[in-house]
């Protein structure tokens, strides 16, 4: 189906299912119960964790097939959204020009960067694209403010000239829509206790992953995908087998900063603002923690790596030590005091700390990250399965 | 003249900084193969053992002094630190004011703890994989290790005064004969600079003039050969690892004074030093030194109001943009070795 | 005229004067084998050949058109295959996609942006690739990941990945260096067989004797960068000329 082969199109298929339902899936626990702290299905986390996954997509085309590991991908994301909120502020408030144009602009610039900085390989390829990025970062936030907005970034305004879209009627606020289906808009479907959200721009930027994500796997699947995967095996044969390796490079790196591209001006039609802080080098960092964390050079590892850190930057950080006290308040007092201690740097304004070891973790003892664990695992129920005679011990990881 | 000569000055502490942190990562680079995302924040626990001790010997308890009394009459309480038990007031002042400088002793131990901790239980395991995985494996220490300071010294800087009689400036260009009040010039940052100096020229002394140091050269050349040898060069990297933390660990004692310490230094300071780096040649430690006091001084000079009137923004970029013409133009560096990092 | 005709082909590295004046050249349709002692410059020269290297003085022209200047890759195009000293493989992907990916080259050039075909459905590279695995015997060996065979199996990968290309000519640099005699014996077979079977001219750089006079039908002796003599096998084995340059280095070690 769609050209793809059936495994490949039942990961598609379930990355779907998942996609459609993120609403319910998310938010398994009841509204005003102790555990709602954990939903994450409100629209904005939502959001997020599907555009996180789009960069992260496209970062893995590159880093996960080439080996080539760029530290400056958010320079992208960024141009992307800067390309986006001008789109907004000069054509139309409709979404689609500037997804379009924010594509092609990261494209350009990824180009031009891209020509430059694969002249090196290795740990040479990596600072070079660092610098690229704190470049682009620097000047975005000093000599170009005209362009970026500098320290206060950049939001449509209610007098900019919007040429399509003709002036706002009397007290409107520019709002992001896509021909007239406003983004911030959402359905609340109260189920019992239950609330869920179905939100427009999550659905708009999930259709929008959905795609990415099957562009990656035809990516993956092409002939042009396994000459990427041959630069990373062994340059030298490559080029002694008659094929040049440097538009093959230049060509994923192109491809991946256009994602970069694409998750910016999602951002923005999400949240119609850009600021530089979007393209500093911890940001470019963040993308390779996602995509280590998921499983690099797997096909669905970028994004379970892009949900997790978002879950845990949106959900970990926002427990504090009180919830914890009631959390373990069955403990005898200085027990309780004991444990909340123990755990209290780990979580709220901690989360980075948990990230960091859960990453160091991953590098250290699971390579292929949390698709690796899910094989792990697979394969022990599998064995499991086996001897009690079930036929087919054999299962995709989940998720 | 007055002008250049007070950038280039400008320029030397960030260089030293630069330098030292570069020297350390190429020590390890060069040593151990390892390409160390973490070395930012040994420069960074470097600049905290700084303000531990100042906490140490300011830690105090609560005396009633009867001399003294609050708006209400009673006897005023105060906090009078332990230093001042045990050497005396005027001391111990000196001791608490002195408290940076104090800390190198303090750092070096501590420093060279953390890095043969970090080596045995962490890089060791990353010799023979690709520097693509030691870098992501140092990066995520990199951060645990900021995370756990910020945990317990929070978020904000934290001000660390240098002693008292190092503060303020002096008239550098009177010194040397120019127009007075040209070029001024802070004390600290000259004894950062002369600081670094000691530093540098003990870690070359020490490998060009010791058994140690020959070894270990040996070491990085042909670790195998050395090996044959018997010698047990798996030690002496150890302690090389062990030595550059504590270099890195000293730059950032003695830049207290001049940047008040908070958890994100040194990442700022990594970006930077990589680059470095690279412009001075990976492996290369004349290399990373030069490389080190040179972009600090070209970013001072691209800072000036007369370069910035025509090139606006160029202090921000001008590190990054010699790296790009650097890496192009001379793939190994300024001083680079053949055959380094080169697939 | 032979297919390969390289004309005083110098090159100097830095004082070390590697190849001094080289004239070769390897008819088509034979095995022309080089030999030398060590530091003879053999693999200096080979380097000229595929455009590792660029020779200061001297052409190399292959079938008419020089490839001086011109990038490895390039030079694979018109037609030179090259097997390297230890087998150079893509480890990382499976027997089969190592098979495909010199087909894809030979059959789409040196750069497609094919990035939306579905690769397993290019039933053209599919049957090409296995034909070629068929030839070498390795057809069981498909799925296998290339990284985890043996050295042996490794450089017979190598070859029919060179091979599945159809170059006019195929250059081998010390294809049994470090292997063991079973080995040796097998590739010199396969050589043997790929030689009756196919219109292709081989170049083969070698040290081991064995293997030269197995399969070569014309031999240039270097030594010391220049070419000593050029002549049939059995000529070559009672040259005194060529004794000496062995002997000699025998001597020296």
């Amino acid at each position: 189906m769609f050209g793809l082969d059936k495994k490949d199109f039942r990961l598609l298929l379930l990355v779907a299912v998942l996609v459609a339902l993120a609403p319910f899936i998310l938010n398994p626990f009841p509204e005003g119960s102790g555990m709602a702290q954990f939903n994450a299905g409100y629209p904005d986390l939502m959001q997020r964790f599907v555009i996180f996954g789009i960069f992260a997509i496209g970062f893995n085309i590159l880093f996960g097939l080439t080996g080539y590991l760029s530290f400056g991908h958010a320079a992208f994301l960024g141009v992307g959204s800067y390309a986006a909120i001008w789109m907004m502020k000069l054509l139309t408030m409709n979404v689609i020009p500037a997804i379009i144009v924010s594509v092609i602009v990261a494209g350009i610039f990824s180009l031009a960067v891209g020509w430059i900085s694969l002249r090196r390989s290795g740990i040479y390829f990596s600072i070079l694209t660092l610098a690229f990025a704190q470049m682009s970062y620097s000047l975005a936030y000093s000599v170009l403010t005209p362009i970026t907005g500098g320290e206060t970034g950049l939001q449509p305004k209610v007098n900019d000239p919007r040429i399509l879209d003709g002036t706002l009627a009397n007290g409107a606020t520019p709002k992001a829509n896509l021909f007239g289906l406003e983004m911030g808009s959402s359905f609340n479907l109260d189920v019992g206790a239950w609330v869920f959200t179905f939100n427009v721009g999550y659905y708009l930027a999930g259709i929008v992953m959905l795609l990415a994500f099957y562009l990656s796997i035809r990516i993956f699947r092409s002939p042009f995908g396994m000459m990427l995967r041959a630069v990373k095996s062994n340059q030298q044969r490559l080029n002694y087998t008659g094929l040049n390796a440097k538009p093959y490079t230049l060509a994923a790196f192109v491809i991946s900063g256009m994602y970069a591209g694409l998750a910016g001006g999602l951002m923005v039609a999400m949240d119609t603002q850009v600021g530089a802080e979007r393209m500093f080098w911890t940001a470019s960092g963040e993308v390779v923690l996602m995509s280590i964390l998921g499983g690099v050079g797997t096909l669905i590892g970028p994004v379970l790596g892009a949900g997790a850190i978002k879950y845990m930057e949106n959900i970990l950080s926002k427990i504090n030590s009180d919830i914890l006290h009631t959390w373990f308040a069955f403990l005898p007092d200085g027990l309780e005091d004991f444990v909340v201690t123990l755990i209290y740097p780990f979580i709220g304004k901690g989360w980075h700390l948990t990230l960091g070891l859960i990453f160091m973790l991953v590098v250290i003892f699971l390579p292929g990250g949390l698709v690796e664990g899910g094989q792990r695992v697979a394969r022990l129920f599998g064995r499991k399965k086996k001897s009690t005679d079930t036929p087919d011990g054999k299962t995709t990881p989940a998720e | 003249m007055e002008a250049i000569i007070l950038q280039i000055l400008n320029g030397l502490d960030k260089g030293s900084a630069y330098a030292l942190i570069a020297l350390g990562l190429t020590l390890i680079f060069g040593t151990l193969g390892v390409v160390n995302f973490a070395h930012g924040a040994l420069f960074m626990i470097g600049a905290f053992c700084a303000v531990t001790l100042s906490r140490i010997l300011t830690i105090s308890h609560t005396v009633v002094d009867e001399t003294q009394k609050d708006f209400l009459g009673n006897p005023l309480k105060v906090d009078v630190p332990y230093v001042y038990d045990w050497f005396g007031e005027a001391a111990g002042n000196t001791i608490i004011d002195w408290a940076v400088p104090l800390s190198i002793l303090f750092a070096i131990p501590v420093m060279i703890a953390i890095g043969v901790i970090m080596e045995r239980g962490l890089i060791k395991h990353f010799y023979k994989r690709p520097h693509a995985d030691q870098i992501l494996v140092t990066f995520g220490l990199a951060i645990v290790l900021q995370e756990i300071i910020k945990y317990y010294y929070g978020a904000n800087p934290i001000p660390t005064p240098a002693p008292a009689a190092f503060k303020g400036s002096f008239d550098f260009g009177a010194m040397m004969g120019f127009d007075p009040n040209t070029i001024i010039y802070p004390y600290w940052r000259i004894i950062y600079f002369a600081f670094a100096a000691v530093i540098i020229g003990a870690v070359f002394a020490f490998l060009q003039f010791t058994t140690f140091g020959m070894v270990v050269r040996a070491g990085m050349a042909d670790r195998e050969t050395v090996q044959l040898l018997g010698i047990n060069i798996d030690r002496r990297f150890t302690l090389m690892f062990g030595i550059a933390a504590a270099v890195a660990g000293l730059a950032g004692v003695m830049y207290t004074p001049i940047n008040s310490p908070n958890y994100h230094m040194g990442m700022d300071f990594l970006v930077l030093s990589f680059v470095v780096v690279v412009v001075g040649g990976m492996g290369s430690l004349p290399g990373a030194v030069a490389a080190g006091f040179l972009l600090g001084i070209l970013e001072s000079f691209a800072s000036m109001r007369e370069v910035l009137a025509v090139l606006p923004g160029l202090n921000q970029i001008i590190i990054y943009l010699v790296a790009i013409i650097i890496l192009l133009t001379r793939p190994r560096g300024l001083m680079g070795r053949k055959g380094v990092m080169e697939d | 005229m032979g297919i390969l005709e390289v004309k005083n082909v110098g090159k100097r590295f830095g004082g070390l004067q590697a190849l001094g004046d080289v004239n070769l050249s390897v008819a088509e349709n034979t095995v022309h084998a080089i030999i030398g002692p060590n530091g003879a410059g053999k693999s200096t020269l080979l380097n000229c050949l595929v455009g590792k290297l660029i020779p200061d003085t001297g052409s190399v022209m292959f079938d008419g058109q020089s490839v001086l200047g011109r990038k490895p890759f390039e030079i694979n195009q018109m037609g030179i295959s090259r097997v390297f000293q230890t087998p150079e493989i893509f480890g990382d992907l499976s027997v089969m996609e190592n098979m495909m990916i010199p087909c894809f080259a030979k059959r789409d050039g040196a750069f497609t942006a094919n990035a939306y075909a579905a690769m397993m459905r290019d039933k053209e590279i599919i049957e090409r690739a296995e034909h070629v695995l068929e030839d070498m015997n390795m057809a069981d060996k498909r799925h296998m990941n290339a990284a985890s065979m043996s050295r042996g199996d490794k450089r017979r990968l190598e070859i029919g990945m060179c091979l599945s290309q159809e170059p006019r000519l195929l250059l081998l640099d010390e294809p049994t260096a470090g292997m063991a005699r079973a080995d040796t014996n097998n590739t010199i077979d396969l050589l043997k067989q790929i030689k009756e079977e196919r219109d292709i001219t081989i170049s083969i750089i070698e040290h081991d004797m064995h293997v030269v006079f197995s399969l070569a039908e014309r031999i240039t002796v270097l030594a010391q960068g220049t070419p000593l003599v050029e002549d049939t096998p059995d000529n070559i084995k009672g040259h005194p000329k060529v004794r000496e340059a062995y002997l000699g280095e025998a001597a020296a070690a």
